[in-house]
């Protein structure tokens, strides 16, 4: 990049499925408060605005149109940027390019979903062709029961694997103030909750949560001026799987795939060997038990296959050696427009120390950030308590 | 802007009502193909990153860009898409490259109107809560701005008429038009109301089409082309969201995203400097008003500017000479075909509908009823 982008402050609403007191507007417009609050900066010093969502989720064409009372745009420049889940990172990375190119010098980001006002099981069903996949259509929860079927006729892993990482989530979800399934589970209650597609039960998926998140980057002179704790944005890359890669949840497969390539670009980039030993927390975007798993595998964290050892042996716990969504995750929280993006910010908070009850208990200096949406797509951003390393 | 970025291909379709020859993707690789065969690039080998244009809910697909992944280069690569007017992709494009993340940008638009109802579309980009149940939709809320803009200034149903003669003109002229039949001003003024004050020939008929473009740093610009366009400036703007919360009959956003623009590009008092503009007139009435938000001339003179001539082909400030959006340009595409007509232009490859010694361009594109979003680009030869 031109120009080194911090992110200089942040902010999210308190999740949950219910959001009766607020229409989409007002929603984001408390995340935006509290990234300015935060910041300390006011909405007059925004250069841009940007925005994403899931489009049409929510029945309403041109979200970032209506939004413009909440998000604080009116009379200002910006831009709405889609690319289904993975979108939260992607307003992260095109605010990223805005100050890098040298025209903006403060730039407000925005992810949100209110999603008890659509039908996303229905609406992810449209994701498939329509003429070659839609009459076949099963939204997100029968792609990751594939995954789960592949991954334990493969490696051996069993059930219990899958329960555990969703009780982990739950649990560092307990510990965060802004989590929406802070749920007191065990292994056994994951197993005997109610089966959707086997093997995914209700509690190896994510909610369907409303929320939004809204981040501030700045340029280096701004973050050094205005902030005591910049977060660095060192790295960021993009790569989406076509749709008709029809081996995807296939865990052994050699083609390559969204997640392994994109992992191998940015840490070529940053010159990471061991990502494990290189990154102090990993914020992952997990839609699924079994998703986390496979991005232990594909980050490179462990070898193939080795990814259910990890859980097993605690590693990935709040308090491991490589710990992985601290906040809860996907799996206690998913807005989805904002889910992404929910990575990011987590991930800054953990390098400001700022992340209260779920701060993990070591020096964090450099973070993994991933976002998960499309026909298997990604967008990775690295960040780092110091501008150059 | 101290660094630059170049057009260095552009490629259409042809408009027209309905392609039933093709899918969405297929239409996307018409123009894919043509814009990389004609510059000599490879996507593989020279595309870095791939911006689309479009919305789920035209193309009926829920994250509409799957559809294209693979015909836009996006497979294990970087693609995103603006969902918002096709001029966006310019500006978020260019920004891409100026931020030295990128070097060569491949954009395409797309979108079939004959494959779903407008109506329905566009009434679904009302709010939910307030606005939405009253039936609105973009040609309503049309009405309400040309009839508050041409009672404010005394506007004629005429000079309205005029833009859609112009129009038609310039279409016959241009390959790439779907609608270049002749017409007169009482042929205009003869045709059925829709929502008054608008009639038919008044409002853009829908279209399937796509436009492609491929942006540049300055380095990779004079390697590929001998007539690169640089992109001098850019602004974008947001009004309101409720009609009643403004006053349809001015444009703060275009006005603001027209001076951000202009200041990068050291257009210090248009017209001056300026020798043609491309712009999204969905309605005949709006090429007026955008043109007093351009600052091409003061609040209320539009009806002026036609009568004078000035913005016809042969004028002194030619405006659409590619015949614009009332002669058939798709949703979402309108602002790329924009951009494209205007580099063409200034490449001097636009043919019968050439302006002489074309140097500089100010393209508009919006997003959204009554023009809520703006974006306004200036490109030029040097």
């Amino acid at each position: 990049m031109k120009r080194n982008v911090a992110i200089v402050g942040g902010g999210q609403t308190y999740h949950a499925a219910r959001r009766h007191d607020v229409n989409q507007v007002e929603m984001v417009n408390e995340a935006v408060r509290r990234a300015l609050d935060d910041a300390e900066m006011t909405i007059d010093e925004m250069d841009a605005v940007l925005l994403g969502n899931m489009e049409f989720f929510e029945g309403t064409h041109m979200t970032d149109c209506w939004m413009v009372d909440g998000s604080g745009v009116y009379g200002r420049s910006g831009l709405k940027i889609t690319t289904g889940g993975t979108v939260g990172a992607t307003i992260v990375c095109a605010g990223a390019h805005h100050v890098a190119s040298g025209l903006f010098d403060r730039v407000l980001c925005i992810g949100f979903e209110k999603q008890e006002e659509g039908d996303t099981g229905a609406i992810l069903s449209g994701v498939a062709h329509p003429l070659y996949g839609r009459s076949m259509a099963g939204a997100a929860v029968g792609y990751f029961a594939m995954m789960g079927t592949s991954y334990m006729a493969t490696w051996g892993a069993t059930e219990e694997h899958s329960a555990m990482v969703a009780v982990k989530a739950r649990q560092n979800a307990r510990k965060n103030e802004y989590a929406h399934l802070k749920l007191d589970i065990s292994v056994q209650d994951v197993l005997n909750s109610r089966m959707l597609a086997y093997p995914i039960r209700i509690l190896d998926m994510c909610p369907a949560s409303n929320g939004a998140c809204a981040m501030i980057l700045a340029d280096e002179k701004t973050a050094r001026d205005r902030s005591k704790k910049p977060v660095w944005i060192r790295a960021m890359d993009t790569a989406h799987n076509e749709q008709f890669e029809l081996d995807w949840r296939d865990v052994t497969t050699k083609r390559k795939i969204f997640s392994r390539v994109c992992a191998e670009r940015i840490y070529k980039k940053l010159g990471v060997k061991d990502p494990a030993e290189y990154f102090d927390v990993f914020e992952i975007y997990e839609p699924a038990t079994w998703s986390e798993l496979v991005w232990y595998e594909d980050l490179g964290l462990c070898r193939p296959g080795e990814g259910f050892r990890l859980v097993e042996e605690g590693k990935t716990g709040i308090d491991g050696s490589i710990p992985v969504n601290p906040s809860g995750g996907v799996l206690s929280t998913n807005c989805i427009g904002a889910s992404a993006m929910l990575r990011v910010w987590e991930a800054a908070l953990q390098i400001r120390g700022d992340a209260g009850g779920h701060q993990v208990p070591r020096d964090v200096r450099r973070a993994l950030s991933t976002a998960y949406g499309g026909t298997n797509w990604t967008v990775m951003i690295a960040l780092s308590a110091d501008r150059d390393d | 802007m101290s660094e630059r970025v170049a057009i260095v291909g552009v490629a259409q379709t042809r408009f027209s009502a309905k392609r039933a020859d093709v899918n969405y993707a297929e239409l996307a690789y018409e123009v894919i193909e043509k814009v990389l065969s004609d510059t000599g690039l490879e996507i593989e080998r020279d595309i870095d990153n791939s911006i689309s244009c479009s919305h789920d809910i035209w193309d009926g697909q829920t994250i509409s860009n799957i559809g294209i992944t693979d015909v836009i280069g996006g497979h294990l690569r970087n693609e995103e898409k603006m969902a918002m007017d096709g001029s966006t992709a310019v500006y978020y494009g260019a920004i891409g490259i100026l931020s030295s993340e990128f070097n060569c940008t491949l954009l395409m638009a797309h979108t079939k109107m004959s494959q779903t109802n407008r109506n329905i579309v566009n009434n679904d980009a009302f709010d939910p809560i307030y606005t939405r149940i009253l039936g609105f939709d973009y040609t309503s809320a049309a009405a309400l701005q040309a009839k508050r803009y041409m009672d404010r200034y005394g506007i004629t149903g005429e000079q309205t008429a005029k833009v859609v003669v112009k129009s038609r003109a310039n279409a016959a002229k241009n390959p790439y038009a779907q609608v270049k039949e002749s017409i007169t001003v009482e042929g205009v003024l003869k045709s059925p109301i829709i929502a008054a004050p608008l009639r038919e020939m008044d409002i853009a008929p829908d279209s399937d089409g796509a436009v492609a473009v491929i942006l540049a740093s300055e380095k990779r610009a004079r390697e590929i082309t001998d007539t690169p366009v640089w992109i001098r400036g850019l602004g974008t703007c947001y009004d309101a969201h409720y009609l009643g919360d403004r006053d349809l009959a001015e444009c703060m956003a275009l006005r603001k995203a027209a001076e951000r623009a202009y200041a990068m590009a050291g257009i210090g008092d248009p017209p001056k400097g300026i020798d043609l503009i491309e712009l999204g007139d969905e309605f005949s009435y709006q090429e007026l008003l955008w043109l007093e938000g351009l600052g091409i001339c003061r609040e209320g003179e539009g009806g002026k500017l036609i009568d004078s001539g000035v913005t016809a082909l042969e004028g002194a400030l030619p405006v659409n000479p590619s015949g614009g959006v009332l002669s058939g340009v798709p949703a979402n595409v309108m602002g790329l075909r924009s951009a494209a007509e205007a580099a063409l232009q200034i490449m001097g490859k636009a043919g019968e509908h050439q302006i002489p010694d074309a140097r500089t361009a100010v393209v508009q594109g919006h997003s959204g009823f009554c023009g809520q979003h703006h974006c306004v680009i200036v490109l030029a030869r040097d």
